[in-house]
This record gives C-alpha cells, sequence and structure tokens, in this order.
C-alpha cells in the first residue's frame, strides 16, 4: 500500500459516529526549465505536498486543508473541517463518495524513465527547444519563453465509507513562445509537445510550430467586419470543447446555470455532432483511472449524433438528480473540496484533413488562436466573443493572415452551424482533445 | 517569521557555489472562505499554506528551489537545491549579515478577520442572498462568497536585506442568475480591500447583491452587441482593465527586455493621448494590490509609468533593476513561496481628467456604453488586446438606450492610447482583480475617471 493511501486511510479513520471524513492527500515533484539565449535562465525544482479533508455530518459539510503532511497538521486539518461543517446548511444530498463496484480501467501513467531522467538531460531538451525555434526561420527575432516541465504526481482519496484509491503518473512537455519580426512588424507564434516521459517529446516539431504560427501571422491585416464560415483549429476547437463541458455538468444543470438543463434526448447540435468524456483513453493527455472523489472513471456520452444524452456527475450531484456518479468529480488541488467537470472531453472525428476542409470553403477564417475566452464567453448565457486571429481562407485556399478581429455567436449556435469535423484528432494539455472544426455563419467584427 | 541567525546561515548555504546573489522568502498564509450558492451555505474552507522559497542567481541563471520545512535542515536543503542549479566560477564560504529595513505600513488593521465568528461571516452570506432573491421572480439563482486571507511574508537576501509583511485582505463577492424568455443572464459584484472585517462597516453586502441582481435582470432585455469599430464610453472605474491589458504589461521590464513589448525602448516618447497620465501604486492604503513591500523586499512605489502621455518609465522587479544599476520600482510580486518573483502590477490607475462624464455621453453620436468589464488579456508583443463588458448599452443620438448583450471588444494598445479623446473628472477605483501571468495570480487593483475611446472594435454579433 501507497504510503499516502497509508495516511489518508488513517485520517478518515478518524470519523466520529454519525460523521463521514474524505481524506485527499497530493504528493507531487516538479522540475521547469527555462532556457534564454542558449543559458538556463532559471531552474526550479519543487516538491510539494498537501492534505484536504472534507467532512458531513448532519448533511452539513466542511472543509479545511494543509500544505503540509506533518503529523500534526492533519489532525488539526479534521479538527478544522469539522468546526467548518457545523457552521453549513444540511443538504440530504450531502457526502462523500461510495463504492459503486465499478473497476477502474488499468492504465499506465507512470514512467519510470521520466523518474530517472538527469537533470542535465532536462536542462538539455530545453536549450535545444529554444536554439530550434530561433533556427527555425531568419525571421525568429526572439523567443519569449522556451522551456521544459515535467511533474511525478501521487495522489490518495481514502473515506469512512470505504473508498481507497491512489493515482500515480508522470507528465512531461516542452513549450516554447517565439516572436517572429519583419519589416518592424512583430507577430508571436507558440509550439509544444507532450509525453508521459521525455523520450516521447518531439523538440524539433514543438520548434517548427511556434516558428510556423507566429511567422504566418506576420503581414497580417485587421479587416472589415462579415459573416464567414470559421475553421477553428484543434486548439481552439479543444477550448471550445472545455466551456462546453461546463454547460453540461451535474452542478450547473441542478442550479440553473445550464443552457442545457431543460434539454435532455433533445437535438441540441449537428447530427454530426458525439460527444464523450471519457478519461480511461490512455492517449489523453488528463488520462485518470479513478476521479477526484476515488471513484472509477468511465466514458459518459454527452451528445449523441446531435442529441443531448447525458450530464456528467459526482457523488452530489449524481444522487441529487436521482442518478449516480459518473465518475465525474474534479479537484482543482488539495485546497478545495470537489466539483464536477469533464476529464477528457472528445468529440468523434469526421473523415476529412483542415486542407481538404479548407478546399471546400469559399470565404473563411482559420482561426489559429483566440484570446478572452474567460471575459467574453458566459457558459450561463451562452454568449461567446472572442479575440482572434488566423489566416483569411479564399476560394478553397489560404490567403492572407488576419488579426485584432472577435468571432461571435452563441454557444448554442455554433453548435447546430457545425458542417464538418476534421480527422485530425489530437489530444492536448487540457481536459479536450482539439480536432479541426467547421462552423458557418459565424460573425467576424473588425475595422 | 525565523530568527536572523538562520537566515544567514541559509543564505551562506546557497552561496556555496558561487552564487552572487541569494534570496530566502518565507511566506505563512491561512485563508478561509465561505459560500452559499442554491438557496444554502454550501460550504466554509478553511486552510494554511507556510514555507520557504529560495532562489541563487548566478549571471543570468536562477536556481530555486522551495520547501514546506521551515527547519535548520529543510531550509538548507531547499538552499543546496537552489544552488546546484546556478552554479558559478567561485564558491567557498561567504558570510551574510541581514538588518532588518524599516518598512512603512499603511493603515492597520482594526479588526482582524480571524477574530471573526465564523456565523457572522456565513450571516453576510445570507443577507445577500435574500437581498438579491428580493430583486425580483426572475432571479432565479444566486450565490454569494465571504473570503479572507493572511498573509505574512519574510524577504532577507545576500544583499543584508530582511524585511516583513504582514497582508490582510477582505473579499465579498456576489452572482445571480435571472430567467427570461430570452434564456438565462448574469450579474456580478465584488468587493475586496487591503483591509480586515471593517471591510463591512463601508461595504453594504445586501446593496451589492441587489445591483448584482439589477444587472442580470436588465441584460434579460438586451440586444445582440453591434459589431464592428465604434466609439466607446467606459464609465468610472471600469476603464481600468482596458489599461492593465492595452499598457500595463507592456510596460513590464522582463517583457520589454526580451523584446516581447509594443513598448520597448520608447521611454521618452508620446505613446498616448496628452490627457493620459499612468500610475502604478502599490502604496494605496486599503486598495486590493496594495502591499507594504512586495515578495523581493522592495516598500511598494508610486511609480508613473505615462505623464501627459509620454513613457515616463517601465516597472521593475529587483533582479532586473540590479541589473541596470538602478533601484526596483516594488513590482516583484509572486503568488506564493513555491514560485519565483516576477514584474506585476499592483494597482493602476489613470488620474482625474476634465471632462464632465455626462458632457462625454451627450457628445457621442452613436456607440457603446460599458458600465462594468470583465476580465482581459494582451498579447505584449503585438499590443493586441481584448476585454469583456458584462454590462453595456448602445449610446444612440448622446443617450445611453438599451442594455446589449456580453461580448469582448478588441484593440490594439499602442493605438488606442493615442485615441482617448475625452477623459472625466470622476475618478473611481475598478472591482478587485486577479491578474494572470505565467501561471501566477496575484491581486490587482484598478480605477479611470470615465473616458471615451474614438474607436474601438466591439465583438457582437448584430450587423
Amino acid at each position: 500500500m501507497s504510503e499516502l493511501l497509508d495516511l489518508a486511510t488513517r485520517v478518515a479513520g478518524w470519523a466520529n459516529d454519525g460523521e463521514q471524513v474524505e481524506a485527499y492527500v497530493v504528493h507531487e515533484r516538479e522540475t521547469d526549465v527555462r532556457a534564454y539565449e542558449g543559458e538556463i535562465e532559471s531552474l526550479s525544482s519543487a516538491e510539494s505536498q498537501g492534505i484536504g479533508v472534507r467532512v458531513v455530518v448532519d448533511g452539513k459539510q466542511g472543509y479545511a486543508y494543509a500544505g503540509t503532511l506533518d503529523e500534526d497538521a492533519l489532525g488539526e486539518t479534521l479538527h478544522e473541517a469539522r468546526d467548518n461543517a457545523a457552521f453549513a446548511e444540511a443538504d440530504e444530498f450531502n457526502g462523500v463518495a461510495v463504492p459503486d463496484n465499478v473497476a477502474p480501467a488499468v492504465l499506465e501513467l507512470f514512467d519510470e524513465r521520466l523518474a530517472s531522467f538527469s537533470t542535465d538531460d532536462k536542462v538539455a531538451l530545453a536549450i535545444e527547444l529554444e536554439r530550434a525555434t530561433r533556427a527555425a526561420d531568419p525571421r525568429i527575432s526572439g523567443i519569449e519563453s522556451a522551456e521544459y516541465i515535467d511533474t511525478i504526481y501521487e495522489s490518495a482519496v481514502a473515506t469512512s465509507t470505504g473508498i481507497a484509491s491512489v493515482t500515480r503518473e508522470t507528465g512531461c512537455y516542452v513549450s516554447a513562445y517565439a516572436l517572429a519580426e519583419e519589416h518592424g512588424e512583430t507577430q508571436t507564434g507558440f509550439g509544444f509537445s507532450i509525453g508521459r516521459q521525455p523520450g516521447e517529446l518531439d523538440v524539433s516539431a514543438a520548434a517548427a510550430d511556434a516558428a510556423q504560427r507566429a511567422t504566418r501571422l506576420l503581414g497580417a491585416v485587421k479587416p472589415s467586419s462579415a459573416r464567414l464560415t470559421v475553421v477553428l483549429d484543434p486548439w481552439v476547437t479543444a477550448q471550445l470543447l472545455g466551456i462546453i463541458g461546463h454547460t453540461l455538468t451535474g452542478e450547473a444543470v441542478l442550479k440553473g446555470r445550464s443552457l442545457f438543463a431543460d434539454r435532455m434526448g433533445e437535438e441540441v447540435a449537428m447530427s454530426s455532432i458525439t460527444l464523450f468524456d471519457d478519461a480511461t483513453n490512455p492517449d489523453a493527455f488528463t488520462a485518470s483511472m479513478v476521479d477526484g472523489e476515488g471513484l472509477a472513471t468511465r466514458a459518459t456520452p454527452l451528445i449523441s449524433d446531435g442529441v443531448l444524452q447525458g450530464f456528467l456527475h459526482n457523488s452530489y450531484s449524481g444522487r441529487r438528480s436521482g442518478s449516480a456518479s459518473t465518475g465525474s468529480a474534479v479537484r482543482g488541488g488539495f485546497k478545495s473540496a470537489p466539483g464536477v467537470g469533464a476529464h477528457a472531453l472528445v468529440l468523434a472525428p469526421g473523415s476529412r484533413s483542415q486542407a481538404e476542409l479548407i478546399a471546400d470553403i469559399d470565404d473563411g477564417f482559420l482561426v489559429q488562436e483566440v484570446s478572452g475566452l474567460h471575459s467574453g464567453v458566459n457558459p450561463v448565457s451562452g454568449d461567446f466573443s472572442t479575440g482572434a486571429e488566423g489566416l483569411r481562407i479564399r476560394s478553397g485556399e489560404i490567403a492572407e493572415p488576419i488579426r485584432e478581429v472577435t468571432i461571435a455567436s452563441t454557444l448554442q449556435r455554433l453548435l447546430q452551424d457545425v458542417h464538418a469535423i476534421g480527422n485530425d484528432l489530437e489530444w492536448l494539455p487540457m481536459s479536450a482533445a482539439g480536432v479541426s472544426l467547421v462552423v458557418a455563419d459565424v460573425t467576424m467584427s473588425g475595422g | 517569521m525565523l530568527e536572523t541567525e538562520l537566515i544567514n546561515r541559509t543564505l551562506s548555504t546557497a552561496l556555496t557555489t558561487g552564487g552572487e546573489f541569494a534570496e530566502v522568502f518565507v511566506e505563512d498564509k491561512r485563508s478561509s472562505s465561505a459560500v452559499l450558492d442554491d438557496g444554502r451555505v454550501e460550504e466554509l474552507t478553511s486552510g494554511r499554506d507556510r514555507g520557504a522559497g529560495i532562489r541563487v542567481v548566478v549571471g543570468e541563471t536562477t536556481g530555486f528551489a522551495h520547501t514546506a520545512d521551515l527547519s535548520e535542515e529543510g531550509l538548507a536543503g531547499a538552499a543546496r537545491a537552489a544552488a546546484a542549479a546556478a552554479r558559478g566560477g567561485g564558491g567557498g564560504v561567504r558570510e551574510v549579515n541581514v538588518s532588518a529595513i524599516d518598512v512603512s505600513r499603511g493603515t492597520p488593521v482594526r479588526i482582524p478577520p480571524e477574530e471573526v465568528a465564523k456565523a457572522t461571516k456565513v450571516g453576510l452570506l445570507t443577507l445577500a442572498n435574500e437581498a438579491a432573491r428580493g430583486s425580483g421572480s426572475a432571479i432565479t439563482q444566486v450565490s454569494a462568497r465571504y473570503g479572507d486571507s493572511r498573509r505574512r511574508i519574510l524577504v532577507a537576501n545576500s544583499d543584508g536585506l530582511l524585511a516583513e509583511d504582514d497582508q490582510i485582505r477582505t473579499l465579498f463577492s456576489v452572482s445571480c442568475v435571472a430567467t427570461g424568455d430570452t434564456g438565462l443572464q448574469t450579474g456580478r459584484e465584488s468587493a475586496g480591500r487591503t483591509i480586515g472585517f471593517e471591510l463591512f462597516d463601508e461595504t453594504d453586502v445586501e446593496e451589492m447583491a441587489r445591483r448584482a441582481a439589477e444587472r442580470a435582470l436588465t441584460k434579460l432585455n438586451a440586444r445582440p452587441a453591434p459589431s464592428g469599430s465604434v466609439p466607446v464610453v467606459v464609465g468610472p472605474g471600469g476603464g481600468g482593465v482596458l489599461f492593465h491589458e492595452a499598457c500595463g504589461h507592456g510596460l513590464e521590464a522582463d517583457l520589454v527586455a526580451k523584446s516581447a513589448s509594443v513598448f520597448a525602448g520608447r521611454v521618452g516618447e508620446k505613446v498616448a493621448a496628452d490627457c493620459v497620465t499612468l500610475i502604478d501604486d502599490g502604496t494605496m492604503a486599503g486598495e486590493w494590490g496594495h502591499f507594504a513591500i512586495d515578495d523581493e523586499g522592495r516598500p511598494a512605489g508610486n511609480n508613473i509609468l505615462i505623464k501627459d502621455g509620454v513613457l515616463t518609465d517601465y516597472m521593475w522587479d529587483y533582479l532586473r533593476a540590479r541589473k541596470e544599476g538602478r533601484v526596483g520600482s516594488g513590482n516583484g510580486r509572486r503568488q506564493s513561496y513555491q514560485h519565483l518573483p516576477m514584474v506585476r502590477m499592483t494597482n493602476t490607475y489613470i488620474s482625474n481628467g476634465t471632462d464632465d462624464p455626462a458632457a462625454i455621453v451627450a457628445d457621442t453620436e452613436s456607440g457603446v456604453y460599458v458600465a462594468q468589464l470583465g476580465g482581459g488579456q494582451v498579447n505584449t508583443a503585438t499590443g493586441d488586446f481584448v476585454f469583456g463588458m458584462t454590462e453595456a448599452y448602445l449610446i444612440e443620438n448622446g443617450e445611453i438606450t438599451d442594455p446589449i448583450r456580453e461580448g469582448n471588444l478588441i484593440g490594439n494598445g499602442p493605438e488606442v492610447l493615442t485615441r482617448i479623446d475625452a477623459l472625466g473628472n470622476d475618478f473611481a477605483m475598478g472591482s478587485p482583480g486577479m491578474c494572470g501571468k505565467d501561471g501566477q495570480g496575484v491581486p490587482v487593483g484598478d480605477g479611470t475617471p470615465t473616458l471615451r475611446v474614438e474607436s474601438l472594435t466591439v465583438g457582437g454579433t448584430a450587423a
């Protein structure tokens, strides 16, 4: 048994009669190397740990955490969570997870090769990334950041109701943010590569992507406003799916904050749309055997052929809505109680490449990057408006770069206006996979 | 927080591999929060995070390590790890003697939140919930959040500096959902200050809740926002986010040094309309972005960045200032002891203009009036930035008319600064914000009087 699980189980075992206790314990090691002008700009090595304790008593919930696993902090944290519970109001559906006999998928998320990779080799990767990015194109004028980051992560959840689960995983990535300059104008672009261990990282591809994204925007103009078809790059689609995932949580539905609340079984999207959340897919960067409450993750259909099929639940929202947890409890670290959310959203891909999709478009906009998703998209009302940059599509061909525009619609309409999905499914370092998406009739605001 | 002798020994250990500069940052942070949602007090959370971050600098290289173990061994381990990452040519034993600097503090906290009963904090949530729901039957959901934090920090470095601060912040926010024929709309209000529970002597949570509810109700009748470039008037307090994004980030010396800012090399040049004077001021006692010392031990500063349209200076952290042979500006900040500091804003504001705010609107034939802004984002290298409008109206024939739906506005910082053609005399600070940079969030404040941008692109859907 892992030391962390041992510790979590011990704390959960301190539950009083009539009380539920959940202990979540985390231990993480991270290395972050930044390179600049051929040297190490910074090298951080970090080890952090912490515990979060949830207490439910008489339907009232309290939470407390500590950024240490010192023995005396454990008891204090439980005591504080218990005290906090006394001031909350009761809800009959409150409670920690209860074992549901779903066996977790068996996933290989921990790769020993990362643990044995030397610091010098990590430094070498970061320096090579910076060099390769600068060398990728003569117009690359600078590097805002070039870094290598890895984490070795272990967590355990144990409850007084019999949950006992451990997660161990490794992950690493390289990412470059390049500046390109021509005729006094600067543009930027990023590139990255991710893996479970450094041998999976493709530094030259990351460098080439950063350079290509930056240089292809050189000479970008601000166009006049238009209504047109947009092609969302996989990176952009994944961010959009993240927002849609939020609207499909039991929490949003139960609390009247979802635009899909009353639409189960209805056509909410074009019939080509099939959307799953599936953390059991080993290719997902966010793959996980168990959720934030220690239950097995599972594949949950959300939209099938355009029809709304289901919502995501943790144990609270599952109980309250009369169903059950879908293994969708998510945690933002040990400092807060688990919420509900998507782990790994994936759209069923289409059959054509991005280039083939573009060839069909007479007047369009390939959106390479969006900005201000947090300020311009309201997942409750569905209003959608973001800054965008990318390339104009004319007569089926990539044309001039454009910048300083917004694209706007509503989430409801976007889903109904999806005309095609690419075959370029790609797992990204976020809770969704990317794929090219063709959306008709989007407003582009410009000059 | 730590004995001086222990600090000296730790810094000496950090310098054994030839480091030119070493620093210990100790933090002890306690937070508590309470959330009401869906009609009931859902949960209280409290926690403590304590540890030290140690960095060692050699030439252009920084080594960094942190530990939650503040014992002699724990600190020495982190010091050695940081030193291993930044090796110099020299080495050996170098003694360090730090001595405390005097730090002027703002108004002392009157009511430490840790001394306030949890029941009292929870009571505020209930008041806000009832007030918001009382604003109309179309208000279908309310959430309210109370939060406080006490962050004690100590910074010591091999230049002999030793400084401490005790930062107490208190925050309250209310979010409402209104339901109508057109679907759901949201409204939000927040208040946050670097003070204690006395925040609620000056902030009426029921009034806040009613404003949040009113905002959501108003938007039920909102029309689609226009699409394209129009004159934009931003109400008092709201425009701070605009400047934070349009030029604030671009004036951070770390981005400037990498030529990742459109404002690099432009000190002394005219970069904005004559009426624009931009100040970043960490000394504003009580404001959300206030502190006595920054996270590198520099006293907070009152720094003029743009004066009468001319760029006067950037914002600096300690290391970059040290390299340039100048003093820091008190802008070195970090999210926690687990992070390296970098250049960050504090309270960033545009000082008052002379125009009558009512006249600014009356003088605008048609355009958009933004009463409340959401967050924003900027690409400092190109200057292109966005910010969201969470409460906005059309201006028609010089009058504020129908509400419009949410969306982003987009502009280019250097262009927008020169297009500010009216500045009111009604200065106000805006809502408390969390500014994100490189994955680190820090509290920031901002403020402006009413102002007009001659043209900005509004990202709506209406033709």
